[in-house]
């Protein structure tokens, strides 16, 4: 039998459409509810990190002043903060939350392909939220090893959480794994499967392509993970030695020979630097479309952005030893990791220009989502070029595990797709909501966020100069440290209080919001991508009414001489608007999957 | 406009930021103490490739932002991509990798390879100390295994092995080394992850359980510099500390023909209890017959306290360690310790103290048993174990069944900076952070009353 394209069948297939309160906003298999479900769990396990984050902080600024902040609680801190921001609030805030609303309204899908296992993903993502929290309520509370989670430190007695708290949080990370996979599996099948009429993949929105590239990178990451804590959780319950040499637990060597700690090192980062990437991905994706839309311009050189996602999702996969320079591995190996590290930013960088020179000639429209955007770019650019001091194998030895380490990767990896957070959630949630936010208060938040965010990492960089190590609960007395870091450090977490304070901005607004904001407009932007062209606001339940729209042009129909209006909806047929660039979009020179 | 504005002032003083820092700001680098000034070099040309690459890239947006900002009869212009401009921009990326790329292989390469002069010296990392042992005459470090590990062999130098008879072992975190004399640093850890780290030599490694890592440097300058642990090591990784002391060549020989052998460590005479009795003769007042303590006349109970402890506090006391300015009461044991004429001395009293039969002292402090045990456990059991018995390890003396009212008077004073912040007292500085987990006098009879239970 010929192979029909899912869209050409929309006729046979049968939504599910909900009888009951609790079917529809319960167990829900509409993507729309599932992506807010995975958001709003994801954004509340991260309400938990960012107060673990302004504890310890005021361990570091104000020592001693927090009284119930001792060591152990500080490690433990610490590490909860870590882990529930990369990959409970992140990791699924991008795939699960603006993956399940993006994807299948972008691909003009009536829902994702596996709705019912849509629903398995969001309630087994929620069950692995619950043990991970439950581990700060069993006896010796969390695992305070770090967010690394390196063997055999974690467990053994002189770390927090070593006993009950570790043995939660690999179970947990299990548990989070099957909901990705689930997950996963929908976002990958959908995009290739469930595209409408005439959307080749080079039509699709970068924010497709982004979560897509990321989805594939997690499918094939996150296993290492999984391989990784079942063999950590056999060393602990089944006395195995795969991460465990022969060594000595205070003072009492144990039953353990022969296994490798850097083994596991490799294992978690074969999973952790993919991970970067997985959160990042998304976040260049959607930001592109942000920067697009406001100024009026199609994102510059389009081909090269989709090609540089790819390019570096591949590359991801083969860097990760940049995280072990002084690991103790062969250090022969620095060689080949700073190589293909610096490799990496080739493809990087060129999408910061293209973001850049998407503003260059443009006509540049200073909304509260586009402040997020240019915020964005602008941290990224310093979080990036610091990377490249890292990444480059010999800068490594006097900076592994400092602060500049933990500045680093908070700007590239933690302040910049944040910043995307908010500029999609602003940027969408007319679309979501049916209402519009209150537009000063969202740009007071950015104010606060963007200058707020700065002010704590500049300084925190050079601290790491300095040689201040990270993963210290008082820098007790040194030589080389003056002074005046700890007044540096105080005024970090004051600007870190101020940072996390300033949130409730946000969260007021889209509450208040969502009830008194103004009716908003259908596509109050005039974004030309396809889901702002539903035919209802928010869309109901199959999104597209009675026929599934066509697709006649790709997503960054801005300005086009001659249109109407500054944008042409990727669903105007060519006969009433003026065609796209035939000689890079024509659909039928477009060798992609979907003419397969 | 606003935002043009504020991201050219940000990329100014971050620029300004940067350059106070360089030139004198308390901030920056501390000064470089190792022949490695290529690897600060690379630090440099990274700066310059990607600083431009900040200030240009910024600026340009700027300008975009203000110069495109929308206006009314404005247009965006439709120009999906430029192939020239984009190949172009791939060549100047490519070629400013490439110069931050080169030099930073070069330099590895020439930490990777250990030039032949350097002479190798062991780095031995275990919660929460660092041990260091220099070969002998032969030049060689005897094999060691976590198997032979015990508190007379820390290091579990193999006794078999003749090329470990003469290894320096230093079981204090001091070291030294010869200046302009490069040194091979082989790493090796009992039992967690940790990483030797001087900031002044700028270069660091893990040590990792179960095999022998490595470095490689030549220092160059005199001083005394603080060797850190920078790889998470558990509860006590922020106060595991060291020194390194780079001095003349003749200054080095001299250090290390006065630190013991292995052989010697090995040998030594068993301690001689009948003149451990003798000179007891002078403590018993304070402490008892059978060292059972009297608090009425301060002085805590010894019986069933560790050799090892007893030894080193009676060693603080003689060399002023201990019993210093502001500690009233323990003032009074430095001429105590004083009738003590060496070191073979104290070890003949420890030794006479450890022959006492143990009965746990009476209990004069009450507290919230709870709380305490919840304090204990999360920060106390690491090292002094959870049955408060303590372990030559983590060099952590007994606490179960000892005095208590000792117990508090002794935190209280760590926590006053009292005790412990003594540049020679190499273990103290540890208890100073430690207590810190107990906020309050109340606090620490809680926990006082729950080492109590601990018997």
């Amino acid at each position: 039998m010929a192979y029909v394209p899912l869209a050409d069948r929309d006729h046979e297939m049968e939504m599910h459409h909900p009888h009951s309160w609790v079917e529809k906003y319960v167990w829900s298999q509409d993507h729309k509810v599932i992506a807010i479900q995975y958001g709003s769990i994801a954004v509340f396990t991260g309400i938990v990190g960012l107060a673990l984050s302004l504890l310890f902080r005021m361990q570091l600024g104000f020592p001693d002043t927090a009284t119930f902040i001792d060591p152990s609680f500080y490690y433990q801190a610490v590490t909860m903060h870590g882990m529930i921001m990369v990959v409970y609030l992140l990791t699924a805030l991008f795939l699960g939350g603006f993956g399940n609303y993006l994807i299948p309204l972008m691909c003009g899908a009536r829902d994702m392909v596996f709705p019912f296992m849509n629903m398995l993903s969001v309630w087994v993502f929620l069950v692995s939220v619950i043990i991970l929290m439950a581990s700060f309520f069993v006896g010796g509370g969390p695992t305070g090893g770090g967010w690394t989670l390196y063997p055999p430190q974690t467990n053994l007695a002189g770390t927090p959480g070593h006993d009950m708290g570790i043995v939660l949080m690999l179970i947990s990370l299990g548990v989070f794994i099957v909901a990705t996979t689930m997950g996963g599996l929908n976002y990958v099948v959908t995009v290739l499967q469930y595209r409408c009429r005439g959307l080749t993949m080079m039509r699709l929105p970068l924010s497709v392509w982004g979560i897509f590239v990321a989805t594939i990178l997690a499918l094939f990451a996150f296993p290492a993970l999984l391989v990784a804590a079942i063999m950590m959780l056999f060393d602990i319950l089944a006395g195995t030695s795969f991460f465990m040499p022969a060594i000595i637990e205070s003072g009492t060597p144990l039953d353990h020979n022969g296994g490798s700690p850097v083994l596991f090192q490799h294992l978690f980062w074969f999973f952790g630097h993919p991970e970067v990437y997985i959160v990042a991905l998304p976040a260049f994706g959607l930001v592109s479309d942000v920067l697009s839309v406001h100024a009026r311009k199609n994102i510059f050189g389009y081909r090269m952005m989709v090609w540089a996602i790819i390019a570096i999702g591949g590359l991801s996969f083969i860097v990760w030893a940049h995280h072990m320079y002084v690991s103790g591995m062969h250090p022969y190996f620095g060689f080949f990791f700073a190589t293909t590290t610096l490799i990496i930013a080739v493809p990087t960088a060129l999408k910061v220009y293209n973001w850049v020179l998407t503003l260059w000639e443009g006509d540049i429209r200073l909304n509260a989502p586009m402040y997020f955007a240019i915020g964005f770019i602008f941290t990224f650019i310093h979080g990036g070029i610091t990377g490249l001091f890292l990444g480059n194998v010999v800068i490594d030895l006097p900076l592994s595990d400092t602060y500049f380490v933990v500045a680093h990767f908070h700007m590239v990896m933690g302040v910049s797709p944040v910043l995307v957070v908010f500029a999609a959630i602003y940027h969408w949630y007319p679309k979501m909501s049916g209402r519009m936010f209150h537009s000063g208060m969202a740009k007071l938040h950015f104010w606060c966020t963007f200058l707020g965010t700065y002010a704590i990492y500049l300084p925190m960089h050079y601290l790491g100069f300095l040689g201040v190590p990270r993963r210290y609960y008082a820098l007790g007395t040194t030589d080389f440290i003056p002074q005046s870091a700890q007044d540096l450090n105080t005024t970090i977490t004051i600007a870190a209080l101020f940072v996390g304070a300033s949130q409730l901005l946000f969260f007021i607004n889209i509450i208040w919001s969502l009830r008194y904001g103004p009716k908003a407009d259908p596509n109050p932007w005039g974004a030309a991508s396809l889901e702002w062209h539903t035919p209802d606001t928010p869309p109901s339940h199959g999104n597209w009414g009675d026929s599934l729209p066509t697709v006649y042009r790709w997503a960054y129909d801005y300005s086009v001489p001659g249109a109407r209006e500054d944008f042409i909806a990727q669903n105007t047929p060519e006969t009433e608007e003026p065609t796209v660039d035939e000689q890079h979009f024509d659909p039928d020179q477009d060798k992609s999957l979907a003419d397969a | 406009m606003a935002l043009a504005v504020v991201v050219v002032l940000l990329v100014v003083g971050s620029v300004i930021f940067h350059f106070t820092q360089l030139y004198g700001g308390p901030w920056y680098f501390t000064d470089i103490a190792a022949d490695w000034g290529t690897i600060d070099l690379t630090i440099n040309i990274t700066f310059w490739v990607t600083g431009f690459v900040f200030v240009v890239v910024n600026l340009f947006m700027a300008w975009c932002v203000y110069k495109y900002r929308q206006k009314d009869g404005h247009k965006a212009v439709y120009e999906p991509e430029n192939h020239k401009l984009e190949v172009g921009l791939t060549a100047f990326t490519t070629i400013g990798v490439i110069a931050m790329l080169a030099p930073g292989l070069f330099v590895w390469a020439q930490f990777v390879t250990v030039p032949e002069e350097a002479i190798e010296y062991e780095v031995l990392g275990q919660q929460w100390q660092w041990q260091f042992r220099y070969p002998g005459a032969d030049g060689q470090l005897g094999f060691a295994d976590v198997s032979h590990v015990s508190e007379s062999n820390p290091f579990g130098i193999n006794p078999e092995d003749p090329a470990g008879q003469d290894d320096v072992v230093v079981n204090d975190p001091n070291m030294h080394l010869a200046v302009n004399q490069p040194v091979h640093a082989l790493l090796r850890s009992n039992d967690v992850l940790h990483n030797y780290t001087v900031p002044q030599f700028r270069v660091k490694m893990d040590l990792v359980p179960g095999l022998v890592s490595y470095l490689w440097f030549d220092p160059t300058k005199e001083g005394t510099y603080d060797i850190l642990c920078e790889e998470l090591c558990g509860i006590g990784h922020f106060i595991m500390r060291g020194s390194v002391k780079v001095e003349s060549q003749a200054e080095f020989d001299a250090w290390i023909s006065s630190q013991p052998t292995f052989a010697e460590t090995q040998s030594m005479a068993a301690p001689n209890i009948a003149a451990g009795q003798t000179a007891y003769a002078i403590c018993a007042t304070c402490h008892g017959a059978q060292g059972e303590g009297n608090s009425a006349l301060n002085g805590p109970k010894l019986a069933g306290q560790d050799a090892w402890y007893l030894e080193r506090q009676l060693k603080y006391f003689k060399e002023g360690v201990r019993g210093g300015e502001g500690d009233t009461i323990g003032s009074a044991m430095v001429p105590m310790a004083m009738t003590l004429a060496d070191d073979n001395a104290i070890r003949n009293v420890a030794a006479y103290i450890e022959t006492f039969t143990d009965t746990p002292a009476p209990t004069t402090i009450a507290g919230d048993i709870e709380n305490g045990a919840d304090i204990y456990d999360r920060n106390c059991a690491a090292c002094h174990l959870d049955d408060g018995a303590g372990t030559w390890y983590t060099d952590a003396p007994a606490l179960a069944g000892m005095s208590d009212w000792y117990f508090v008077r002794q935190i209280s004073n760590f926590g006053a900076g009292i005790r412990g912040l003594h540049p020679n007292d190499n273990f103290g500085e540890q208890m100073v952070a430690m207590a810190t987990a107990m906020d309050s006098v109340e606090e620490i009879n809680d926990v006082a009353a729950y080492i109590n239970t601990l018997r």
